[in-house]
């Protein structure tokens, strides 16, 4: 099993990520440089959070046209799962293997704090140690998190069972109060319909250990593995955010 | 060929929140500046671009694919 992690210039969570697999998990991870044109052999891809290309233009637009974030459809289409976490996720709405958009927080700030999420999909390779309706204790660290789609997307989101994450309170209901940025329909966490590719708001990195304050993100790189290790596999699909 | 210059403007479609803008906003009123009944922020670029049959279509490619993020922004430009 081997686990890419894509480093962009201005990548800063690649390491916690790294440290999260191979210490935390024990298992194999690798850093990808982001002019790789090949991502084959690899079990799974991270696009890991910081600040790639500095946010110019928009945050994860540069990014989305390097040769590794290209190689990203070849290599889903050919069955390949994708984890993007917090500047990661913008990368994969810039590179239109999710559907959508990041504005700036509503209220205009840096949000750095946990999160409560409410899991509503437990089929996919990152949430399948989870059980339907968990509630996970996470930290955010974004000033654009505050999801968007089109009206005629937001039906297709909800058809295709898109939404994996919501922001909720400690109870795991879903408020505006708990909502940290204002994203359409507390939106965290959003899939392709296989589940394939998901993008991720919370940095589940940040809270794999107890001395961090919360390990509940270490369950997601659990489901990761153990996901990996039972052999199971997607079909190999089309990869039209839609 | 000639180099022509395309001047192209990038901002938030009416409607999406613009919390730059509306930052900058009270910004100018903190300064004193009263009656500025709104403020529209944006990005401005400035391309060389060596002159072809198609330059029209190419900054339109340039600006839907990649400059602007059409799902929330729009944009417009001239080429002088």
């Amino acid at each position: 099993m081997e686990i890419g992690i894509v480093v962009f210039p201005g990548s800063n969570c690649d390491a916690d990520t790294y440290h999260a697999i191979r210490e935390v998990l024990g298992r194999a991870a690798q850093y990808v440089w982001h002019e790789e044109r090949t991502l084959r052999g690899l079990d799974a891809v991270i696009l890991p959070g910081g600040f790639s290309y500095g946010d110019y233009l928009r945050a994860g637009a540069i990014a989305a046209t390097s040769p590794a974030v290209r190689a990203l459809r070849p290599y889903v289409a050919q069955g390949g799962i994708v984890l993007g976490i917090c500047n990661g996720f913008q990368v994969l709405l810039e590179a239109g293997l999710l559907p959508g958009a990041m504005q700036p927080n509503a209220g205009g700030r840096f949000r750095c704090e946990f999160v409560h999420l409410r899991t509503e999909r437990s089929d996919t390779p990152f949430t399948c140690g989870l059980a339907p309706g968990q509630v996970l204790r996470i930290p955010i660290a974004h000033a654009e998190g505050r999801y968007y789609a089109d009206p005629g997307t937001r039906v297709l989101l909800a058809a295709h069972r898109q939404i994996v994450f919501r922001y909720c309170d400690a109870q795991g209901a879903v408020t505006p109060d708990a909502n940290p940025n204002g994203a359409m329909d507390a939106i965290a966490g959003l899939a392709s319909p296989s589940g394939a590719v998901l993008g991720l708001m919370p940095h589940p990195e940040r809270a794999s250990e107890d001395v961090l304050g919360s390990a509940d993100g270490r369950l997601i790189f659990e489901s990761l593995a153990r996901w990996i290790y039972s052999g199971r596999r997607l079909p190999a699909q089309s990869v039209e955010a839609h | 060929m000639a180099v022509r210059t395309v001047r192209i403007i990038v901002t938030l479609k009416p409607g999406v929140l613009d919390a730059p803008g509306q930052a900058i906003q009270k910004g100018l009123d903190a300064l004193g500046h009263r009656g500025v009944e709104k403020v529209r922020a944006g990005r401005y670029f400035e391309l060389e671009v060596r002159d072809a049959d198609d330059l029209e279509q190419r900054v339109r490619e340039m600006c839907e694919g990649f400059l602007a993020n059409t799902l929330i922004e729009e944009y417009r430009y001239e080429i002088v």
